[in-house]
């Protein structure tokens, strides 16, 4: 797909985010705004999935001969659903219940509700990247060549399982995956570096044994796409890959940025109407 | 009353180690994980026959079970092993979210359980950890009574899709049950019928059951001993039936009486059919070091024990 395309679908998912968010006054609109061209350079361009005739895309949770993606920070649960549903995997409208009585889109994402497009409940923080490992071994043992994604929160990289995964990996030549990190240096209560500073993590990935590289601009498609490239360009050479994507919380909404106060909380209708005024249309809302 | 006995004595474990070696040769799907107790786990055999089917993962018991959940997304039926404390307790959140809620097709098979591992004390005796993970919504727990019931558990819940948590130990104990048993899930096992008082048993405690069958039957009481192996799903009508007919009951576990089996008989006992009822469990208490037999002696759980407890559940009927 063409930069300029997937923009486009960039903008009409951060309306999505922002609308979720907003019908249900609750969800974490900052790190989906942040994660938004990530997960849309993987959806709609890096991504090989199955697809049907009509250009819905049919699931199944094996994923056999399919890339997958895992989301380990479960809370940005809206930029997936709104990627999820815009790619095919399930009715744009169904948006319209998250977290809402009843829904398939809960707060966090499950596989409890079957939805289609999610393989592993997660929200509880620091699972995600031992799931993609398994995932990963698992087309190893199938002889599948798909590659397995993993996203986490840099906030996230506080959980001690994180380090569980990250030793395994490449102790194990695990080389059909790619892990990401949101380094949006904000968590809930507060900026990371006073919280409790991951420090030098690019570093510390490094000396675990993962091939790292940085997206310094995590929220410019071009830059995201390029580096996607080049990571699965690293795969298949006994070193899994680790993208140290930074970005803005809140990008493309212009209050929302430069602080962690948008990490959970939604906008009032007049908020609302100000993060839409800056987000094209692009694809028709829900 | 059918008279048990045995020709020799070996631990549960091993009938796990068993079972995998089966698993081996008959599931391709099938796959071993372990956190650094390889032979304690009585793995050795699969890991020479299957290597490109196990995976180690070191001391990092929370990373195997979310390994574990990513494995069953592609077709792989994982078996992921270490001791009860640290396959329950240690790992309970990535349980409950990667596995549990997503209703993931994984085994996680743990040894060493209860007061029986002895010596090390109780930082690893858990005591916990059936209450814990009959409490997680579709979670299947199996605690079988000896290694050759150990061995068709563990072949049984290959052939099972859905979560499962198989608890085993490390004490040589009799082999009593059938070599070539067919492991039922959820589907309890009357080991004797008797009259007089209902003993619900699970895991080691049943050979301590068998025990003071004969013991009562001495004293001209008629136990009926039930094996509860599979304490989740739980089989409600077999506790129904029998203490419908004996008007009493005991439950026996080497685990707490809260949250145990014991309670789960009391929840059928409370809303369906009350009949009074006594447990032999560990009563709110750590472990402690000792050999497994001073162990079971000090804190209740021996044949002596049950017969006790039977005898007040019969006069708390009668009286």
């Amino acid at each position: 797909m063409q930069i300029t395309e997937l923009q486009n679908v960039a903008s009409q998912v951060r309306r999505d985010i922002v609308r979720q968010v907003h019908a249900c006054q609750s969800g974490h609109p900052g790190g989906s705004l942040g994660c938004t061209d990530l997960l849309v350079g993987l959806y709609f361009d890096q991504m090989t999935q199955k697809t049907n005739a009509d250009g819905t895309k049919p699931f199944d949770m094996n994923g056999i001969g399919e890339d997958l993606f895992f989301l380990s920070n479960g809370h940005i649960s809206p930029v997936l659903y709104s990627v999820l549903a815009r790619s095919g995997y399930f009715p744009v409208a169904e948006l319209a219940t998250f977290r809402k009585l009843n829904s398939r889109l809960q707060g966090h994402p499950t596989t409890h509700e079957h939805l289609d497009g999610i393989r592993i409940a997660s929200g509880s923080l620091g699972q995600g990247l031992s799931v993609a490992i398994g995932a990963a071994m698992a087309k190893k043992l199938n002889g599948d060549n798909g590659i397995v994604y993993c996203l986490m929160g840099d906030g996230e990289q506080q959980e001690g399982q994180v380090w569980e995964a990250a030793m395994f990996a490449p102790h194990n030549k695990i080389d059909n995956l790619i892990a990401i990190v949101d380094y949006n240096g904000q968590q809930i209560d507060g900026p990371t570096d006073k919280v409790l500073s991951n420090r030098d993590l690019a570093a510390k990935y490094e000396v675990f044994g993962w091939k790292v590289l940085n997206l310094a601009k995590g929220n410019d498609m071009e830059s995201v796409i390029e580096t996607l490239k080049e990571a699965r360009s690293l795969t298949g050479q006994g070193i899994p890959v680790m993208i140290m994507m930074v970005t803005e919380m809140g990008a493309g909404v212009d209050y929302m940025m430069g602080t962690h106060k948008w990490h959970g909380t939604a906008p009032n209708d007049e908020q609302l109407a100000a993060a839409l005024a800056q987000l094209p249309e692009t694809l028709g809302d829900y | 009353m059918k008279k048990y006995t045995f020709t020799e004595k070996k631990d549960t474990r091993s009938g796990f180690g068993a079972g995998m070696q089966i698993l081996g040769q008959t599931s391709p799907n099938v796959v071993a994980l372990c956190a650094d107790l390889v032979g304690s786990l009585k793995l050795d055999a699969f890991i020479k026959e299957n290597p490109e089917r196990f995976i180690q993962c070191g001391i990092a018991e929370a990373n195997m079970i979310g390994i574990s959940a990513g494995l069953t997304i592609g077709g792989k039926i994982p078996f992921a092993t270490t001791f009860a404390n640290f396959g329950s307790g240690r790992v309970y959140d990535q349980i409950r979210q990667s596995v549990a809620y997503s209703n993931k097709n994984v085994k996680i098979c743990v040894s060493h359980a209860g007061l029986t591992l002895g010596e090390d004390g109780a930082t690893h005796q858990i005591l916990e950890d059936l209450g814990m993970m009959k409490m997680l919504p579709g979670m299947t727990v199996i605690n079988p009574c000896d290694y050759n019931q150990t061995k068709a558990a563990t072949i049984a819940i290959a052939d099972y899709e859905g979560p499962v948590y198989l608890r085993f130990g490390r004490p040589v104990i009799p082999v009593f049950t059938d070599a070539d048993q067919k492991f039922e899930i959820g589907k309890a096992w009357t080991v004797n019928e008797g009259t007089d008082v209902s003993i619900f048993a699970t895991g080691h405690l049943v050979w301590e059951a068998i025990q003071a069958g004969e013991i009562l039957a001495e004293k001209g009481i008629s136990a009926e001993i039930i094996n509860i192996h599979t304490i989740k799903p739980f089989d409600t009508e077999a506790v129904l039936t029998s203490i419908k007919k004996t008007g009493c009951a005991v439950s026996a576990e080497e685990h707490q009486i809260n949250g145990g089996l014991g309670d789960s008989i009391a929840q059928v006992l409370v809303q369906q059919y009350y009949v009074p009822m006594e447990y032999v469990g560990v009563n709110d208490s750590f472990g402690e070091s000792g050999t497994p037999t001073q162990l079971m002696e000090k804190y209740g759980l021996t044949a002596a024990d049950i017969v006790e407890k039977a005898l007040k559940a019969i006069r708390r009927k009668n009286s």
